[in-house]
């Protein structure tokens, strides 16, 4: 009941409009020309001093991306994208070169510790040691790469993911100082002329991250990266790959804030995973982009392609999302099950509320023999939202013995929200054994009445049955993040009782 | 008609679409009603004419991609001759249901001889679709009957309709022997459309039997049927089809149901025959505290392709659907499920529950799910589950172990997983019927 109250009183101190995150950073910052031409590639990957090969990457998309028109066919509605009216590279201006994370433009650096990201080192290293025989501190480390606007400005615990043989550093770094590993695979799970948006993203994308394990190694820390959208009119296209080699294992997560504005801005980033044998990655996101005002003012369009590459026998893929924010989501992290055994996982939580839009889901591509896949799906939908799952599961003729389980459950507070459910199962081998089953419901009366004759206010009684429908994805999170996406959701939640 | 004609047809698109136009051009001296008619049936023609055939990237046949499937539209079947009645007599009497009044369409055109016209009891109205069309007394009806849909496959049949069967169960009848509507197809390499029309006034409870076989020798036919059902307040529906087509047949039947506030409607459908076989409904429950319960059987071997369907619309407070299907896909059959539930703003405490689970027989077979939920009122217990898999390995081992044999076990096992949908059906006449229209297709798979 404690925590319940806690929840409570935190919302009771927030009002609908105000996000916690919508502050604005005053740094200069230096800009690519508007609009989008062949030239402002050039220009990006000029920039970031790329190999010709990546230029010819990067035009390559570009050009496919001009052929196609822009898919309409998922259940969002957004007035039409000027692709010219958008600056595609922003970068906090430089004062200097910089030697260490103490160089990093203050501004910045508060930015971050007002999003409560610590970026010195030194906080964590401050700390007290834990006693003998307790939990490692390498437990409680996260290397946290910051990317701002379009560039990544500082990555952290480098040395000592060093000495364990672990890349971590920003994209643009790695297609300089390791170009044999990206060249071996990007563009290999989400290749130049996949979708839309994708093809966009390999065009000009800026900046992301970039995570290599190499073979039977433990990732001894937590992997994070902090995504900030900070200039106006500007795009967010970063690009994450992820490499987990033979035997080894890694958790990633990732974390997005943008300030409030009143114009739309697009974020349109490409994540690829590639577990060879024996390899797992977890990779969890919380997301929380401005969702716009109480209005429907403003907010982002968080229109993403994440793939995940089960390419090696016995991988495992594991995708666990809070989703709270943005004015659009549309997006499907999915799973290709290509090697024997390997194993695909998707634990969701997406919460729309005031005029947000979601539509999103996953799609499991069993390939391999004895795949398996796991999916729970929680939506909630509130305010005047509308909240679609969408997802597939196929299994093609050598897929035998694919397993797949689906739960999608949706949750209805008020009655001017709408929740969709749009799964797609297809199924061409007769061993292939799936399951999906679906829910929509609001919270039950008799459970309130129950709560609220026990003490509880209406709020209280609200907070604790949603807490119960989206435990079972919560629990997948890594500890750190599931308190934070917890005190999210009910901030999120905040308004759409009573 | 020129059958020569309809064979030699090319495959490519251009061609498809000029042979479809020569299909509406053929046949339009032969279609019922002028005037106001006419122009229903041409402006549903260029409704049709300009997507043509649906295809896979219609989102509501994804899955069944007519112009791979079907290719183009065949010329209409002639009006059948002497022979052709003799043979479709033996047909209808092979799939009589013992004590229903006939209703008999040969090759899309009406026959009073072979129907049970005169032996309808007070309060039902049976006509023809010719004669609502052709009479101008009934122009309000006519409009009605040939409502139309944005689906292709409705608007050409709202084009091509030639005959069918406009029932009217007058307010508060109850039917005391169920109707039984037999669509027989003689000819081969040919196309019917029908339209029928089912009122059930307010208060009126009745049985109707729906059945689609083929005469000895025909083969390789198209039928294209709608139907428009409504249901009054607090009347009552019992429905049951079944399709038992040629193999290399096509069937696209439509329903447009409408149902009244506390009516109930239990509804069955059964695919066992058909090379291509799609069977879409669109349901809208109109009245508080109406009652739906579907229920349906596709029974596939070889290269048979099966699709249902459903679009079940709470557009009213209070109403209950549940709908229940399986399908058994052998050899390199297909089996397409889509389903969609709809609550609208005022559905208010609607209580819906969709199952879809499909047994796969061979690794050639495939199953495509689509169960969908859109909501849109809070106070709502909707759900949906959708299964596929083959049948328990260790299920048939027990079996075996008793000294049943491998196919004897098998039709053990599927008979009890199609029995889950058939028990469905509220009849106890009806239930039997369905249950030995399986057993046909379990004798017919050994």
């Amino acid at each position: 009941m404690v925590a319940a109250q806690e929840t409570a009183e935190r919302v009771a101190r927030i009002g609908v409009d105000q996000y916690r995150y919508g502050f604005e950073t005053l740094i200069e910052s230096d800009k690519a020309p508007k609009g989008l031409s062949e030239d402002t590639v050039r220009f990006i990957s000029a920039k970031k001093n790329e190999p010709a090969w990546m230029l010819e990457w990067r035009l390559q998309a570009y050009r496919y991306w001009l052929t196609m028109t822009e898919p309409t066919w998922a259940r969002v509605h957004y007035p039409q994208i000027d692709y010219q009216d958008i600056y595609y590279y922003a970068a906090p201006k430089p004062k200097k070169q910089l030697a260490s994370i103490d160089e990093i433009d203050p501004e910045i650096l508060k930015t971050y510790e007002k999003l409560g990201i610590p970026l010195r080192e030194v906080a964590i290293l401050e700390d007290v040691e834990p006693p003998p025989g307790g939990e490692q501190t390498a437990n409680r480390k996260i290397a946290v790469d910051a990317v701002f606007d379009s560039v990544s400005v500082a990555t952290t615990f480098k040395a000592e993911l060093k000495k364990a043989g672990v890349i971590f550093m920003p994209i643009s770094e790695a297609i300089r100082e390791h170009p044999e590993l990206v060249q071996k695979y990007l563009g290999t799970v989400v290749p130049i002329s996949d979708n839309f948006f994708a093809r966009l993203n390999s065009a000009v994308f800026s900046d992301g991250s970039f995570v290599y394990v190499p073979p039977g190694v433990r990732c001894p820390m937590e992997l994070s990266t902090y995504f900030r959208i900070n200039e106006r009119n500007t795009g967010q296209f970063e690009r994450t790959l992820i490499i987990a080699d033979r035997g080894s294992h890694v958790s990633y997560l990732e974390g997005c804030t943008a300030p409030q504005r009143d114009e739309n801005q697009l974020h349109a980033a490409v994540v690829e995973l590639v577990a060879l044998d024996d390899a797992e990655i977890k990779y969890s996101t919380v997301q929380n982009w401005y969702p716009g005002n109480s209005e429907g003012k403003g907010g982002i369009y968080n229109f993403v392609t994440k793939r995940g590459d089960c390419r090696g026998r016995n991988s495992k893929i594991s995708w666990t999302q809070v989703e709270t924010g943005s004015a659009i989501t549309w997006k499907y992290p999915s799973c290709i099950l290509r090697g024997d055994y390997s194993r695909g996982e998707f634990y969701s939580i997406a919460i729309s509320n005031g005029f947000q839009q979601v539509d999103s889901g996953t799609k499991m591509f069993h390939l391999g023999k004895n795949t398996s896949s796991w999916v729970i799906s929680k939506g909630i939908a509130a305010g005047k939202s509308r909240n679609t799952y969408r997802g597939l599961v196929s299994a093609n003729r050598n897929a035998a013995g694919a397993r797949n389980h689906t739960t999608c459950d949706s949750l209805l507070i008020g009655d001017k929200c709408g929740a969709h459910t749009v799964p797609y199962v297809e199924a061409k081998n007769s061993s292939a054994t799936f399951e999906h089953e679906a829910t929509t419901s609001k919270i039950s009366e008799d459970v309130l009445f129950y709560c609220i004759q026990r003490g509880m206010s209406q709020e209280e009684a609200v907070s604790l049955v949603v807490n119960g429908f989206i435990k079972e994805v919560l629990q997948k999170l890594p500890m750190e993040f599931a308190a934070e996406a917890q005190k999210l959701i009910s901030i999120s939640l905040e308004g759409s009782v009573g | 008609m020129d059958l020569v004609l309809a064979k030699a047809m090319p495959e490519d698109k251009a061609n498809a679409e000029r042979a479809a136009d020569n299909v509406f051009a053929a046949a339009r001296g032969r279609l019922p009603g002028v005037g106001r008619i006419a122009d229903i049936r041409a402006r549903a023609f260029e409704a049709y004419e300009r997507v043509g055939l649906p295809h896979r990237r219609v989102e509501e046949w994804k899955y069944t991609d007519l112009r791979v499937l079907m290719r183009d539209v065949l010329l209409l079947a002639d009006t059948p001759d002497a022979s052709a009645l003799r043979r479709a007599q033996a047909a209808v009497q092979q799939a009589a249901f013992k004590g229903a009044i006939k209703l008999v369409l040969v090759d899309g055109v009406f026959v009073p001889s072979l129907s049970d016209v005169a032996k309808l009891g007070k309060g039902v109205i049976v006509r023809t679709l010719r004669e609502v069309l052709e009479s101008s007394a009934s122009d309000a009806m006519a409009g009605l009957v040939l409502s139309t849909t944005a689906d292709a496959m409705i608007s050409l049949n709202t084009a091509m309709a030639t005959d069918g069967v406009v029932v009217t169960i007058t307010e508060g009848t109850a039917l005391r022997r169920p109707l039984h509507v037999i669509h027989v197809a003689t000819a081969s390499a040919a196309s019917h459309f029908t339209r029928s029309y089912l009122h059930l006034d307010d208060r009126a409870q009745g049985t109707v039997l729906e059945s689609f076989v083929a005469a000895e020798s025909a083969g390789g036919y198209q039928a294209n049927n709608v139907k428009i059902v409504l249901v009054g307040n607090q009347a009552g529906l019992s429905h049951l089809r079944v399709r038992a087509d040629a193999p290399d047949a096509a069937n696209i039947s439509s329903e447009i149901i409408a149902v009244g506030s506390r009516a109930k409607l239990n509804l069955f459908d059964m695919a066992r025959g058909g090379a291509v076989s799609r069977y879409q409904d669109f349901i809208t429950l109109a009245g508080k505290e109406a009652e739906l319960s579907m229920n349906g059987v596709n029974l596939l071997m070889e290269k048979q392709h099966a699709d249902t369907t459903l679009v079940v619309d709470h557009a009213a407070p209070h109403c209950v659907s549940r709908q229940n299907f399986r399908a058994v896909a052998d050899g390199a059959g297909r089996s397409v499920f889509q389903g969609r539930i709809i609550a609208r703003p005022d559905a208010q405490k609607t209580d819906a529950k969709m199952t879809m689970r499909v047994l796969l027989l061979s690794d050639q077979a495939e199953a495509d799910n689509k169960p969908e939920l859109e909501i849109f009122a809070d106070d709502v217990n909707c759900s949906h589950g959708a299964t596929s898999g083959g049948l328990d390995e260790s299920l048939l081992f027990y079996l075996g172990a008793r000294g049943l044999s491998e196919n004897d076990a098998q039709a053990l096992l599927i008979r009890a997983f199609l029995g889950e949908a058939i028990e469905g059906i509220a009849n106890d006449n009806l239930r039997d019927f369905a249950t030995a229209q399986t057993d046909h297709w379990l004798k017919a798979r050994r």
